[in-house]
C-alpha cells in the first residue's frame, strides 16, 4: 500500500465522505485516490477559502469534511478558518502539502513556509508535521481527534515525507 | 424596490426552507423580518453564502436557498464555475444584485455597471439561470421551489438599506439549530 493509498484509507476509515481539493504535485497520488474511492464525493475547488465553505456546508449536511491543499493556501483562508470554521465551532482535517522545506527547488516557496507555523501557531490550530513516512501511522488518530473537538487541525506534509520532490 | 423590500416579500415563501443567509445587512434583515431555526445566518466570511449552500446541498436531501448579494459573489466568482459542475437537483442560488456593496455604505460593485452576472453564471455552465426585477421576486422564487431541478435566480434591484439591528445570536447556536432542524427534516 503507498502512503497515498494509506491516508485515503483512513480517511474512509474515520467516515470522511466529502473532500474538496486544490491541485498538488506532491498530492496528486491523494487526490487521484479520492476521486475514485466511491465512499468519497469529492468536490474539486476553485480556490482554497471556496472550499472551506464548501466543507463547512457539508458538515452541516451531516457527511464529515476535509480539505486537501497546499501551505500557501493558510495565507489565503485565514479569515474563513477564523469566522467560519472556528467561530461555528466546525471540525475540518487540513491535508497539507509543506513547500518550502528542505530539498524545495523553488526558493519563493520558503517564503510562505517561513510562515506556514507561525501563522497555524497564531491561529491555535492543532498542527501535525509528518516529515518521515512513518508519520502517517499518526493520521488515524489526528483525524479522530479533529471530530472529536471541532477543530480545523493542519497535518503538513513535507517533500521528505513524500521522498523527495516530483519536480 | 430595495433588498429590504424584497425580503420581506419573499418570508412567506422562504418559510420552513432551509436558507444560508449572506454576511452582513441580508442575515440582519431575514433575522428581523422572519426568524426560523431553517435559516443559517452568516456573521463574517464574506463570499462563501453559495459555497456553503452548495456543500449542503451535495451531502442531504432537502432544498438548500442561498441568498448571495452581486458583491459577495464577485469576491467568490470561482464559485459559479464550481455549481456548475457539481449540480444539485436540490440548490437554488438567489443573489440579490442592487449595485452595490449595501453593507459597507452602498459602494457600487461591477455587477451594477457593465458586468452581467446571469450571464457570467450561463458562460460557466451553471443551468436554469434567470434573472428577474425585484417586483418578480415572489413569482419567480415560487416557481423556482416547484421546479424538480435547482438553478441561480438574479434579482436586480435599487441600491439602499434599513436600519436593522446586529444579530447578537451566539454562532453555534445558529448552526446548532440549523443542523438540528435539518437533520429532523431528513430523518421524517
Amino acid at each position: 500500500m503507498t502512503v497515498s493509498e494509506r491516508i485515503v484509507d483512513d480517511l474512509v476509515n474515520n467516515r470522511v465522505e466529502f473532500i474538496t481539493t486544490v491541485p498538488c504535485k506532491q498530492l496528486a497520488g491523494v487526490i487521484e485516490h479520492v476521486e475514485s474511492n466511491p465512499a468519497i464525493h469529492h468536490v474539486p475547488c476553485n480556490k482554497e477559502d471556496e472550499g472551506m465553505g464548501l466543507c463547512a456546508g457539508a458538515f452541516m449536511g451531516g457527511k464529515r469534511p476535509a480539505i486537501i491543499m497546499q501551505n500557501t493556501a493558510i495565507g489565503v483562508t485565514i479569515n474563513t478558518l477564523v469566522t467560519l470554521t472556528q467561530y461555528y465551532r466546525m471540525p475540518l482535517p487540513m491535508i497539507i502539502s509543506y513547500r518550502g522545506e528542505l530539498h524545495e527547488p523553488v526558493a519563493c516557496q520558503v517564503e510562505m513556509a517561513v510562515h506556514t507555523k507561525a501563522l497555524l501557531n497564531q491561529l491555535l490550530i492543532p498542527t501535525y508535521h509528518f516529515h518521515h513516512e512513518r508519520d502517517v501511522e499518526e493520521l488515524d488518530a489526528i483525524l479522530k481527534h479533529a471530530f472529536m473537538c471541532n477543530k480545523p487541525v493542519a497535518i503538513l506534509t513535507d517533500a521528505t515525507f513524500w521522498g523527495g520532490y516530483c519536480s | 424596490m430595495i433588498r429590504s423590500e424584497i425580503l420581506k416579500n419573499l418570508v412567506p415563501v422562504l418559510k420552513g426552507e432551509f436558507v444560508v443567509c449572506n454576511i452582513g445587512l441580508p442575515s440582519q434583515e431575514m433575522h428581523l423580518l422572519g426568524d426560523q431555526p431553517s435559516n443559517f445566518y452568516m456573521l463574517g466570511t464574506m463570499g462563501l453564502s453559495s459555497s456553503i449552500g452548495l456543500g449542503l446541498a451535495l451531502t442531504q436531501k432537502r432544498r438548500i436557498v442561498s441568498i448571495d448579494g452581486d458583491g459577495s459573489v464577485l469576491t467568490n466568482l470561482g464559485t459559479l464555475p464550481t455549481i456548475a459542475n457539481n449540480p444539485a437537483d436540490n440548490f437554488i442560488l438567489l443573489i440579490i444584485d442592487n449595485g452595490s456593496y449595501g453593507s459597507t455604505g452602498d459602494q457600487p460593485t461591477y455587477a451594477g455597471k457593465k458586468t452581467s452576472l446571469a450571464e457570467v453564471a450561463r458562460a460557466c455552465g451553471c443551468e436554469h439561470v434567470v434573472e428577474c426585477r425585484a417586483e418578480e421576486a415572489v413569482e419567480t422564487v415560487k416557481t423556482a421551489l416547484a421546479a424538480d431541478h435547482g438553478g441561480v435566480i438574479v434579482c436586480k434591484c435599487e441600491s439602499g438599506n434599513i436600519m436593522v439591528p446586529v444579530i447578537t445570536l451566539d454562532p453555534v447556536v445558529i448552526r446548532d439549530r440549523f443542523m438540528t432542524a435539518l437533520a429532523a427534516a431528513n430523518a421524517a
